[in-house]
């Protein structure tokens, strides 16, 4: 070690509180973009080898009912690599432990274990066996949520009949990673099954032999998906097909993709507000730094101390203050995605999920970090270079200093001196002093940004779940059915109202855009489920025409008053031109919505429903409940209650999580930026500070001239950092703004006062810090040194 | 400028018995230098010319202000003149080549400053080293800090030592590296007199026995009797030279 060296360790002894602040602040930065990252990269690998094993398919299409030979045909399909076609059905589940039914999907699977499409694996158990029917694999996701093993048995109502299963196995699928129902937001893994069946007792319950309702095909290398699903659509449709879409419109992929880009948006944008503040602290203090050793740098070269020695120097301070940035940093981000994994675990079903440290996250993380840390410092260190020596061996000449213009508009007699030197200050280095009120808003944006999330959402629980959602469940029947069903669950044990709705799939286009959607045909004066504009405000349901939310809109490009296509993917697979009236802006998914009469009319049916919303007599709900799993007519139920318990279990699990780790973040920002800022000013200003000590100032009324500095600057960064916080509040909202969901751009007082709060907390735990120290300036010592 | 040189001329001629047989180390010729200070100009500098023989003890006296500071930054290659031409040897010390002035300060000049200029996290030894790692062929730092009879007081921190002391490392320091030329600005500026004839003493003895070129500058006129040759500036101008027939020792010295 040179005696450089040397120096260097002594110096960054000397200022380790200020080194300690920096290297936390950059950890922060550091600890995100490895928790992200390294989440991120684990994630894509366990989902792209698990893909790839068990040949996770490509297309997946639904239909009524075609013959097995069709297969045949499918695979000629130039570019169709290999075909499954299976029987797949939901039926209402009767689960021991659980008064409500749930809803169970069926899926055959071929006796013997084939190696196919979206191939099990297999977690506990064993495989089916040939011949005995009722033996069925679960998902896992439904296994936990209900202790349900090898051995465990599970009523469902099979066509019509109450049929007891035995599970045999617990298993997971490349289509089920993430467990969730269609139509829904939060998998509910007690009320939402996947089972797996041997074909022919399948085929034998739905009458199905030599038959089969759902298809995925994986592809060539190098053929065309959109032309395929051409294609397949055709051959389909005559067998009642809905539709054949791409991995990216498969519900367990879908939402999978977009944690992905998620983790992968919060990887980036986040680290860069504490690399930024990082960089901050880095340029005030090596800037103190080069300016206090003025004088050893001008002896350095004095001896032939070359710049480029002079430079390094510098460098390797920088250098280990990024080092055990980076390192404390990759530490914690490493424990924190090894958390956020185990999370990520429970709701995504990978055979195998272990959260890696990429080296590379590292690597990446130390480069972004170093860079950070360049451009903040390049200025002092090229200072540090330029320095004359025969020029820094000369005291430095007094700062200069002229009245502010705040001065010559207020009278002199309100400006105390003291007033007037903290005024000079601020105006004397203007742009230091916008960064440091930047630095402390960063700190207030980030705790408001962090708890807006969770606002957000509890803002958005309360619209869909309160406002928009007003039954107590919903219930959807096996087939669309005419409306004296209606009549029936009207009169069932405990319902209170009872609205029935039309739902139906469909695909929209609009020139060269399709989406697939479905439209959702609501009783004119509905009460249980109200379309409300993002403002809360009731939206009528236009006459005859389209209501779609805004997002689907904005997807298609298509304005109030435009002509859309729309396939209906049912029945007879009739096109109509439908008028888009309103739009509505929503939370949830892609949503069209119409008057059910209408819908009737546009479907050339009389007065059919597809299901309905009820709201219930609580006390009467278990009586509801077994009616109900008993009722063959109704395929499935689904309990607000429910959802939104998962919902908040989840927002749990994760927000809150986050939202502690956002405010210890923010804290340190906060203590960083003010705590440095008042140790530079300190040392800036000792012989100043100890010289107004001499003439009689007493302790406080120092401290109020460097602390009241601080203190203005703080003030000045609360509103800002407000500002800024809804800035990034904004950009969050824009960044959420996806077709599985939105979030309101909401953010409660609470929130603003929080950020304010720890904030101040922060600044004054750090102004008590300086002021202890001034207390103890050692008044003659300061005035002898040189400087 | 020109109207400086009659004075240097009784001044040149009066080195010739030292310096005529051999070119002068340090050839100075011209040196103006103005340089702003605050919002203030200085002229520091106002035309010089000089010789600096090898082995010679100069001293260069003069007032605060009279620009020897800046001489001395001039000749150890720590600054440029505003204009004119000074070589050492064969080195043009003008061209305005900073890694060259660099590499001319790391193979040939020692400083000693007034307020020592030690760095204050490095103990003695260690500040002697900070040269001696650098240097080509250096005595070793405990060598130097003998040769300045603080021994006993190596692996103390400036902090620790007295301002003699302090000075005495900062000599170490200086010709640990066995330069050709010893560049001394007010070293016993900051000492009482006890404590700064110690300190020339030192720096006599480092002259006598390595054969370095020294310049000490001061305005401490007692001082000039330890020189061979003294040199008066005064406002930026040579203002007087004369050779001492003998030289005083230090420890004879008062004021």
């Amino acid at each position: 070690m040179t005696v450089l060296d040397r120096k260097l360790i002594r110096d960054l002894l000397q200022l380790k509180g200020q080194a300690t602040a920096i290297v936390l602040v950059l950890a922060c930065g550091v600890a995100t973009f490895v928790m992200s990252l390294a989440t991120l990269r684990s994630l894509e690998l366990t989902q792209e080898t698990y893909y790839e094993q068990f040949r996770f398919a490509q297309v997946f299409a639904h239909l009524k009912r075609a013959p097995k030979a069709l297969a045949e045909r499918i695979a000629e399909i130039p570019g169709v690599d290999r075909v499954q076609v299976r029987t797949a059905v939901e039926v209402t589940l009767d689960v021991a432990d659980l008064a409500e039914p749930a809803v169970g999907r069926l899926i055959s699977i071929p006796e013997r274990p084939t190696p196919g499409l979206n191939d099990l694996y297999l977690r506990k158990g064993r495989t089916i066996e040939p011949g005995r029917r009722g033996e069925i694999l679960i998902n896992e996701s439904f296994a936990d949520a209900h202790k349900l093993g090898p051995g465990g048995r599970v009523a469902a109502i099979i066509n019509g009949r109450r049929q007891i299963l035995e599970v045999v196995g617990v298993a997971l699928s490349p289509e089920y990673v993430y467990p969730i129902r269609e139509g829904d937001i939060i998998p509910d893994d007690e009320r939402f099954g996947v089972f797996w069946m041997g074909e022919p007792g399948l085929a034998d319950a739905f009458d199905m032999e030599g038959a089969f309702n759902d298809l995925a095909l994986t592809l060539e290398p190098g053929a065309s998906e959109a032309e395929i699903i051409q294609r397949l659509d055709r051959l389909i449709e005559p067998y009642g097909g809905l539709g054949a879409f791409g991995r990216d419109d498969q519900l367990s992929h879908k939402f999978v993709t977009n944690e992905l880009r998620e983790l992968r948006g919060v990887g980036l944008a986040v680290p860069f507000i504490f690399l930024a503040v990082g960089a901050f602290l880095l340029n005030i203090v090596l800037s103190r730094l080069v300016a206090a050793q003025r004088e050893q740098i001008a002896t350095l070269k004095a001896f032939g101390y070359t710049d480029g020695e002079i430079r390094r120097h510098f460098l390797k301070f920088v250098g280990l203050i990024v080092a055990a940035g980076v390192g404390l940093g990759t530490a914690v981000g490493a424990w924190m995605g090894w958390g956020i994994s185990g999370f990520y675990a429970r709701f995504f079903r990978f055979p195998v999920f272990r959260f890696r440290l990429d080296p590379s996250v590292v690597l990446l993380a130390l480069a972004i970090s170093a860079s950070a840390a360049m451009i903040g410092t390049l200025a002092a260190i090229r200072r540090a270079i330029r320095l004359q020596p025969a020029e820094a061996m000369r005291p430095e000449p007094p700062a200069s200093y002229r009245p502010t213009s705040i001065e010559r508009w207020v009278p002199r007699t309100l400006v105390s001196p003291a007033g007037r030197m903290i005024l000079r200050r601020l105006g004397r280095e203007p742009f230091k002093a916008f960064l440091s009120v930047l630095g402390i808003a960063l700190s207030v944006a980030v705790l408001v940004v962090g708890n807006y999330t969770a606002d957000a959402v509890d803002d958005l629980m309360d619209f869909q779940f309160h406002e928009v959602q007003r039954h107590d469940l919903s219930l959807t029947f096996v087939e669309p059915t005419s409306a004296r069903a209606i009549s029936e669950v009207r009169h069932l044990p405990g319902v209170i109202r009872c609205e029935p709705f039309r739902a139906v799939a469909v695909r929209l286009r609009s020139g060269h855009r399709t989406r697939r959607a479905g439209i959702l045909g609501l009783e004119p004066g509905t009460r249980l489920y109200r379309p409300l504009d993002a403002s809360r405000r009731e939206v009528s349901l236009p006459e005859r025409g389209l209501m779609l939310s805004t997002k689907l809109a904005e997807i298609l490009h298509v304005q109030v008053g435009d002509l859309l296509t729309i396939e209906v993917l049912e029945a007879e697979r009739r096109v109509y031109r439908v008028p888009v009236e309103s739009l509505v802006s929503d939370y949830e998914g892609l949503s069209v919505y119409m008057r059910r009469p209408a819908l009737n009319r546009l479907l050339r049916e009389g007065p059919t429903v597809s299901g309905a919303f009820l709201s219930v007599d609580s006390a009467r709900s278990a009586e509801l409940y077994s009616r109900l799993k008993a009722t063959p007519r109704v395929a499935s139920v689904s309990l607000k209650r429910a959802m939104l318990e998962s919902f908040r279990r989840i927002i749990a699990e994760s927000l809150l999580k986050m939202q502690s780790f956002v405010a210890a973040f923010a804290a340190i920002i906060a203590f960083g930026v003010v705590y440095n800022g008042a140790r530079i000013s300190l040392a800036e200003r000792s012989r100043e500070l100890a010289t107004l000590r001499v003439i009689g100032f007493t302790r406080g009324e120092v401290s109020a001239i460097l602390l009241g500095e601080l203190a203005i600057l703080t003030l000045i960064a609360l509103p800002v950092g407000l500002a800024i916080g809804a800035g990034f509040a904004a950009m969050t909202t824009q960044f959420y703004d996806t077709e599985l969901f939105r979030i309101p751009m909401v953010i409660y007082p609470t929130t603003f006062a929080m950020g304010a709060l720890v904030t101040i907390v922060s600044a004054i735990a750090s102004g008590w810090v300086v002021r202890r120290r001034i207390d103890e300036l050692d008044l003659i010592a300061v005035l002898k040194t040189k400087e | 400028m020109t109207r400086a040189e009659p004075e240097i001329g009784p001044g040149t001629k009066g080195a010739t018995d030292a310096g005529e047989a051999r070119a002068p180390e340090f050839q100075a010729r011209g040196i103006t230098r103005v340089y702003r200070i605050g919002e203030v100009e200085v002229h520091a500098l106002r035309g010089v010319d000089l010789d600096l023989f090898e082995g010679e003890f100069i001293v260069l006296l003069g007032p605060s202000g009279s620009g020897k500071s800046t001489l001395l930054n001039i000749l150890g290659g720590l600054d440029g003149p505003t204009s004119g031409t000074v070589r050492f040897r064969n080195h043009n010390l003008t061209s305005g080549d900073e890694a060259a002035l660099t590499l001319y300060r790391r193979e040939h000049v020692g400083f000693v400053f007034q307020f020592y200029n030690l760095i204050p996290s490095l103990t003695a030894r260690e500040n002697v080293a900070l040269v001696t790692e650098i240097a080509a062929s250096p005595m070793s730092p405990e060598d130097a800090l003998a040769l300045v009879g603080l021994s006993g007081r190596m692996d103390h921190f400036p902090s620790q030592l007295s301002g003699g002391e302090q000075q005495r490392v900062a000599i170490a320091r200086a010709v640990a590296k066995r330069p050709d030329v010893l560049l001394c600005d007010e070293p016993t500026g900051a000492l009482d007199v006890k404590t700064g004839i110690l300190v020339l003493d030192v720096i006599d003895r480092v002259n006598r026995e390595l054969g370095t070129t020294t310049a000490v500058i001061t305005h401490n006129a007692a001082i000039s009797a330890m020189a061979d040759r003294v040199i008066t500036l005064s406002d930026g101008r040579v203002s007087g030279m004369h050779r001492n027939e003998r030289k005083a020792s230090a420890n004879t010295l008062t004021w």
